[in-house]
């Protein structure tokens, strides 16, 4: 490993001034879909779905030329507008095309595509359909403008505006309460992670004079240690907030209550992972901190065991996807808290999550669609005959997943595995273990769904989806397969620059103790998995007396821990406040003023004409209290 | 002598105003519209105009008091936010006169509000102490009856709490009024002109006094806590565009006064006070915040929201960095345009629904979406949603505030998250889940009209383009935010860790 000079980027030419199109195409999609209303539903879908395919175009184009560049000439800097010059500020909304930019422009609008055209079959029979796909346009548009803005605060833009596109994407179904309340928490829980990055904005405009990642980055060095720290641990919190990281994970097991593509686009392969985004890109400021970064892989430790656990112990197809999908960005967070030896390697693991994981989010909504929208997998089982496309693909994502050799998995879980032991034994041994969890809780899933006793419930037909909704299905199917041999050798130089640091090439073919442990744990969660559910499952879940399902049932109790913590002091707070108010703060003023029994006698005194002489009392009550807020001060 | 521009902007309300008096009905209400549309008009030739535009005339020369007007970028972000809003409201209120319980008609409404503007204007305008405190104690009187002819059934009590409170406040405004009279006066040439009073040296004991006189009547305006009560009171029981007019324009002048006059006049008691008034403006926003949690009624829920935004405002201003005083001066401009989107929105589904409990609510956005989504939007302003200008004032205030109170900024970022609590948490509890019988009964088929659309366009438009483009809009308020600084004597912290900076 070596580490690397800061490249600053060069000016936009050519092809690259028009980068803007690829986040202007979706924001226009949304905003036609959104005035013209009902008058587009007939075409709205399909408008909304050549969106992203366009941005993937204008995005592919420039990856093919950025290409053909020399390295010194590939980050690209395209200036738009001045937004706040204020003072010595001058904070300018601008892009930045980049070695990273760039492959999660090709993620977001790939898969991004492929979930529009899926949607277009799994929301055919829902009234608000193209309502549905103007929102999905409006996350593209804020997902792209998160990861190309070239300034921390034009990033925030899009960091909240995805977060709004999630809110409304979760409670899409809103006339149900539980979509409701699921979409106000995940928004509320997101602006407390929010809060991190705009602290850490401040303090980049206090400390920088600008929150350009140009002007952070040259000046990361000159950062005191206290500043440093700070800055790495509020960008964590940030990225805990948006990446659903322990101790800000209890939003997203509740944000499956939106339709299964939203929770495969947004909830699985793209916005969940923004956070893992902003801490590689804020390398130069971890680069500083040793404890803010030890700070990260801890939380990335502590989460992929978390959201495996909880995998193991649901039987909502989409919460242990949910748990995993915790699960695996907490191996990307642990990456990228390794520092620069991590870093290119929590980008590859992202990429390929965003595969296999958008995949299996979506094969469970192809079940589900087959299943009347049941998410029990109870009430599922040997649907491998019913649903062959779905089975085929799902089995894809999984072998990636569980880290089968070759697959996408295999390269970059491992790798990730691998550095950590570099870093320290405790956490390598803890993600070695994440592995084996993760082989179970998958191998399960598997079990109850796809083999053993058909357990359907009475009037359920399961058959297979139609063909838009399959072949997205196959595409990221086989990216799952493949997508490993296809980056291994050339992400980390790729990836160099942006992340500082040029890692070693791993061999296609690369064995060492590590990864044969690996693979042996695996091989137990995979035979655990299949032993336990080998035969029949019962169709309700038999009462758990292990702790450990009964935790993992409760996701570990983090709702009842914020429920003890936040919820119930605040609605004390709030009802103390409002006793406050009324009784003590109106009720003082309107005494001290003379004005009491009742408000008729009130209004008979105001027109007896007294209510100058109220007020002249009332006058004294105030600069009484003036002059004791005064006096206090200066004594 | 040029062409007065700035009396003719507050002429041509007040006579437009008592016109009505005479012209009513239909005819009435046109022409109430056109003159708040030629208002406009004057209203934005004013704000881009070039040159500087002042009036000076000597109006009682023993005592030095002048009609004296003036423009500065602050006046003009408020006079646009004045012009802009009063059409808004009088589209929105068009049917007011004819709603049950209203004492008066609907041209009877809009001859106030002409007035109400005029005066608003002439706050807004006036660089002359005396003037100020006149029109201030002016926009009572409209603002009374507005209060009292149309609302709630307990309209009256609300209307009498309205002016005692401001009566109070403007009463200790009076001494202060008197005491600089005085002190300029002693000082060899009487003059109540801002500039005049602000090249007096005043001693520390009287300059302080002074500054808490103003400061006290403006904490009212404004409203800071513990002087707050007599909002939510208000808004409940006065009619949408009312409180509109009241929280969006008339209490600007209780941060506008701060800047103006107290920061203007006075910069070292202002120093001296600072760090109460910082406390404060953290209690307020805190206490705003929870009191909107825990409203139960949507129109106490939106005015408690506005004590918590002026709480950001004080902090911005008290916080003198050039960034924090620009994006407080642009917070009063979009917290008004946001407050009206959320108090006429909000107003639109009270009166289908026939009360503004929330728990009169359920499920609206199955049976009336567009105005839910209203709701929606003017909400995610009033949270401060990156893309709405309110954003980017209430991140300058913030910012700005960092970079010489760290800890204060850190802790009213907390206020961020009760925003996003209060409005998401109002609106899943009455626009969400399944469409309750009575909501069904009240809204079906009723969703909102096009006149009421129409109101809203222009709002979050304005919303829009300075969230996306506030440049054009700071340059006019920095000028202000630079002079106040300048006045002040404070500079802006430089940078820590830059090249050569360590």
């Amino acid at each position: 490993m070596n580490l690397l000079e800061t490249v600053n980027p060069v000016a936009a030419t050519g092809l690259f001034s028009y980068a803007w199109l690829m986040i202007a195409i979706p924001a226009l999609g949304a905003t036609v879909l959104l005035l013209a209303g009902r008058a587009s539903d007939a075409w709205g879908h399909i408008v909304a779905t050549l969106a992203p395919i366009i941005s993937f175009v204008i995005g592919l184009v420039l990856f093919v030329q950025m290409l053909g560049r020399p390295v010194d000439q590939r980050a690209v800097s395209v200036p738009m507008w001045d937004l706040i010059p204020s003072g010595a500020w001058d904070i300018r909304v601008g892009l930045l095309v980049d070695q990273l930019s760039i492959v999660f422009v090709l993620l977001v609008t790939g898969v991004g595509s492929l979930i529009h055209i899926y949607s277009i079959g799994y929301m055919a029979h829902d009234p608000r359909r193209r309502r549905f796909f103007a929102y999905l346009n409006l996350f593209i548009t804020a997902m792209l403008t998160l990861v190309l803005a070239n300034n921390y605060l034009v990033l925030f833009i899009g960091w909240e505006g995805v977060g709004l596109a999630s809110y409304l994407l979760i409670g899409f179904w809103q006339d149900r309460n539980s979509a409701a309340v699921a979409a106000k928490k995940a928004f509320v829980v997101n602006r407390v992670g929010d809060l991190g990055l705009t602290m850490a904005i401040f303090t980049m405009l206090a400390q920088f004079g600008s929150s350009s990642f140009i002007d952070v980055n040259n000046n990361a060095a000159h950062l005191s240690h206290g500043w440093a720290t700070l800055l790495g641990f509020l960008l964590l919190l940030a990225a805990c907030g948006k990446s659903a990281q322990v101790p800000l994970q209890s939003w997203l097991l509740d944000a499956m209550e939106g339709p299964t593509p939203v929770s495969a686009l947004i909830h699985a392969a793209t916005m969940v992972t923004a956070g893992v985004y902003l801490v590689v890109r804020s390398h130069a400021i971890y680069e500083q901190t040793a404890a803010a970064t030890l700070g990260v892989a801890i939380v990335g430790t502590v989460t992929l065991l978390f959201g495996a656990w909880i995998g193991t112990a649901k039987d909502d197809i989409k919460k242990v996807l949910a748990g995993s999908t915790m699960s695996q960005i907490g191996y990307m967070m642990l990456a990228a808290g390794l520092g620069p030896i991590g870093a290119a390697f929590a980008i590859f693991h992202l990429l390929s999550h965003g595969f296999f994981k958008a995949n299996m989010f979506l094969g469970a909504g192809s079940v589900m669609h087959g299943m009347n929208d049941d998410v029990n997998m109870r009430h599922y089982g040997a649907l491998r005959k019913m649903m062959p496309a779905t089975f085929l693909t799902f089995a894809m994502g999984y072998l990636a997943i569980i880290g089968f050799p070759f697959t996408a998995g295999y390269y970059s879980k491992d790798q990730i595995i691998e550095a950590a032991f570099t870093k320290s034994f405790t956490l390598g041994l803890l993600a070695m273990l994440g592995a084996a969890v993760t082989a179970f809780y998958m191998t399960r899933l598997m079990m109850m769904t796809f083999v053993g006793q058909k357990r359907w419930l009475d009037g359920v037909q399961p058959h297979e989806s139609p063909a838009v909704m399959t072949i997205p299905l196959w595409i990221l199917g086989v990216a799952s397969l493949v997508a490993g041999l296809v980056m291994n050798n050339w992400i980390g130089g790729w990836l160099a620059p942006p992340t500082g640091a040029q890692v070693d090439n791993v061999g296609l073919f690369h064995v060492t103790a590590t990864g044969l442990i690996t693979m042996a744990l695996v091989a137990v969660g995979i035979f655990l998995g299949w032993w336990f559910f080998r035969a029949d499952v019962p169709s309700t879940a038999p009462v758990s007396r292990n702790p450990f399902t009964v935790a993992g049932r409760h996701d570990l109790y983090g709702d009842a821990f914020n429920e003890a913590v936040f919820m119930r002091p605040g609605q004390a707070l709030v009802a103390g406040v409002d006793v406050l108010d009324v009784k003590v703060v109106d009720g003082s003023v309107m005494n001290s003023a003379g004005i009491v029994g009742g408000t008729s006698a009130l209004l008979r005194r105001v027109q007896n004409g007294y209510v100058r002489s109220y007020a002249l009392t009332m006058v004294f009550g105030t600069i009484l209290v003036g002059v004791v807020l005064i006096l206090g001060q200066i004594g | 002598m040029s062409f007065p521009l700035l009396t003719v902007l507050a002429a041509v309300p007040l006579i437009g105003g008592l016109a009505l008096i005479w012209v009513r009905g239909a005819t009435g209400r046109l022409v109430g519209i056109g003159v708040s549309l030629l208002t406009l008009v004057l209203g934005l030739v004013a704000f881009f105009s070039s040159s500087s535009l002042s009036e000076d005339v000597t109006w009682i020369g023993s005592i030095g008091a002048h009609y004296a007007l003036g423009l500065d970028g602050m006046g003009k972000a408020m006079v646009l936010l004045t012009v802009v809003l009063v059409p808004a409201v009088l589209l929105a209120e068009w049917h007011v006169g004819e709603e049950p319980g209203a004492r008066w008609g609907t041209s009877a409404f809009f001859g106030l509000a002409l007035v109400l503007e005029s005066f608003a204007l002439l706050v807004f305008m006036a660089t002359d102490v005396l003037l100020f405190y006149l029109v201030f104690e002016a926009t009572l009187i409209p603002m009374y009856f507005l209060i009292g002819g149309w609302g709630g059934p307990r309209r009256a009590q609300a209307a009498v709490k309205f002016l005692i409170y401001s009566l109070a406040g403007g009463l200790v405004m009076l001494f202060g009024v008197i005491g600089v009279g005085v002190q300029t006066a002693q000082a060899g040439a009487p003059s109540f002109l801002i500039s005049d009073v602000a090249a007096l040296h005043l001693s520390s004991t009287t300059g302080r006094w002074l500054f808490v006189a103003f400061f006290i009547a403006f904490a009212v305006k404004a409203p800071m806590v513990p002087v707050h009560t007599w909002l939510p009171d208000t808004a409940e029981q006065a009619t949408p565009g009312s409180s509109t007019l009241l929280v969006g324009i008339l209490d600007k002048i209780g941060t506008f006064g701060m800047i103006r006059l107290c920061l203007g006049m006075f910069p070292e008691p202002s120093k001296w006070a600072t760090p109460v008034i910082l406390i404060l403006a953290l209690v307020s926003i805190f206490w705003g915040a929870l009191m909107a949690i825990g409203s139960r009624n949507l129109m106490r829920l939106i005015s408690y929201t506005s004590v918590s935004h002026f709480g950001f405002m004080v902090l911005g201003i008290f916080a003198l960095t050039t960034q924090s005083l620009s994006g407080s001066i642009f917070y009063m401009l979009n917290h008004g345009f946001s407050t009206a989107a959320l108090f006429l929105a909000v107003g639109y589904l009270v009166k289908r629904r026939g009360s503004a409990d929330i728990g009169a609510f359920g499920g609206v956005e199955k049976v009336a979406p567009v105005g839910a989504g209203l709701f929606l939007v003017a909400g995610l302003s009033t949270l401060a949603l990156p893309g709405m200008s309110s954003f980017i004032s209430e991140f300058m205030v913030m910012a700005g505030t960092w970079q010489r109170h760290p800890w204060l900024a850190a802790i009213s970022t907390l206020g961020t998250v009760l925003a996003a609590l209060y409005v998401l948490l109002a609106y899943q509890r009455t626009m969400t889940g399944p469409a309750t019988e009575v909501v069904q009964t009240h809204f079906t088929g009723r969703d909102v009209t096009g006149r009421e659309r129409l109101v809203m366009v222009p709002l979050i438009a304005l919303l829009l383009v300075f969230g996306f483009y506030p440049k054009p809009m700071l340059q006019v308020v920095e000028h202000t935010a630079k002079t106040t600084m300048a006045t002040v004597g404070m500079t802006d912290p430089a940078p820590a860790a830059v090249q050569g900076g360590k």
